[in-house]
């Protein structure tokens, strides 16, 4: 068994469905196997599998023109792939987005590649001045998805929150 | 072929449809023969007009949308016409203007100019439907057989590397992302 959790991963999935999320947009990571697979058995749910992470926000505006609220599951090497797509169409247009990142990199990180990216990826969001949160305890899940979501839909801008590993992984 | 020609032979067919523009001078083109609240222009953000129009397709399956793409763009994120093949909305028209060039940034040839063949990647990357055509006549019968298909198509359309003198209209970017959105909430 994978030591991704599945008891946060089911929490933090139907955090996002209590808030109304309909579209989920993804590009696969160890720990986000779970949530993409749990998008991907509900028939109310519209998941798109991304070739690249920037494509998911091209998605989630014209959803959100649309009316449907959506989400984007990526790593945060995959932030770093979407900087033109958050810089020149979210913020931009000013468009909500709601980005769930798995924050590799950071303390307790065994592989070698994830730490690079996960040194730059806070300064990264305050650079690109983008509201963030961390989400490494189930019992405030929910209500930091929520009040994400709210502030992203007020402002009209993207917000992050950050997967951290001792909400994600069991093996600590 | 002339991309205003082509947009203007098939104008009149836009006027009920959802309609996604690239930067540049598709934008400036469309907008000159008349803007309309359905339309909406990514002036920035090259590559992602495809994953808009894909956005809108796959949550407003009963909404025709189309899509003006450029050569530039595509090449930008050729990933982008994989999750197109994907999803296959039967909603969705994907044009691609290919001028061979990066025109708006000063006419840098792009890798269509020596050989890339979109309508074959687009093809190989599983769209249902493709083609590409040259000539105003072939242009809009193809464009009207896409909207009658029932599949997703991607067209493209060779054109010349010429545009309009300036970029720049007198919509701003944020008037037409509202406007835009009303009129998709009003659909």
């Amino acid at each position: 068994m994978s030591p991704v959790s599945v008891t946060s991963s089911r929490i933090v999935y139907d955090a996002l469905k209590a808030t109304g999320v309909r579209l989920v947009s993804a590009l696969p990571e160890t720990w986000l196997v779970h949530l993409i697979r749990m998008a991907e058995e509900d028939p109310e749910m519209i998941l798109v599998r991304l070739a690249k992470e920037e494509e998911g926000v091209g998605i989630s505006a014209g959803a959100h023109l649309a009316g449907v609220k959506s989400a984007m599951l990526m790593q945060n090497h995959g932030l770093l792939a979407s900087i033109n797509g958050i810089v020149s169409c979210a913020q931009l247009y000013r468009i909500p987005l709601l980005m769930l990142i798995s924050y590799r990199g950071e303390f307790g990180e065994r592989d070698p590649w994830q730490t690079e990216g996960g040194g730059v990826t806070e300064d990264l969001l305050r650079a690109l001045r983008i509201p963030f949160s961390y989400l490494d305890n189930v019992g405030h899940v929910a209500a930091r998805i929520a009040k994400a979501q709210t502030l992203s839909l007020s402002a009209n801008k993207p917000v992050a929150l950050l997967l951290c590993r001792d909400l994600m992984w069991e093996e600590n | 072929m002339l991309r205003i020609d082509a947009l203007r032979a098939v104008y009149d067919r836009l006027e009920h449809l959802v309609v996604v523009t690239i930067m540049g001078a598709v934008a400036a083109e469309l907008q000159s023969l008349g803007h309309r609240p359905n339309f909406f222009y990514l002036q920035h953000a090259m590559g992602l007009a495809s994953s808009m129009g894909l956005g809108i397709a796959l949550t407003k399956p009963d909404t025709q949308v189309v899509v003006f793409d450029g050569d530039g763009s595509v090449l930008m994120n050729l990933g982008g016409l994989t999750t197109l093949a994907r999803y296959r909305p039967k909603n969705l028209v994907h044009v691609v203007f290919d001028n061979e060039s990066l025109l708006s940034v000063g006419g840098f040839p792009t890798a269509t100019s020596t050989g890339s063949d979109l309508a074959a990647i687009a093809a190989a990357a599983g769209i249902p439907r493709t083609g590409a055509v040259r000539t105003i006549a072939e242009f809009t019968k193809a464009f009207d057989e896409a909207l009658s298909a029932g599949a997703l198509t991607t067209l493209v359309a060779k054109v010349d590397a010429v545009g309009p003198a300036q970029f720049v209209t007198d919509l701003s970017l944020l008037e037409n992302r509202f406007q835009f959105q009303r009129y998709l909430k009003s659909t």
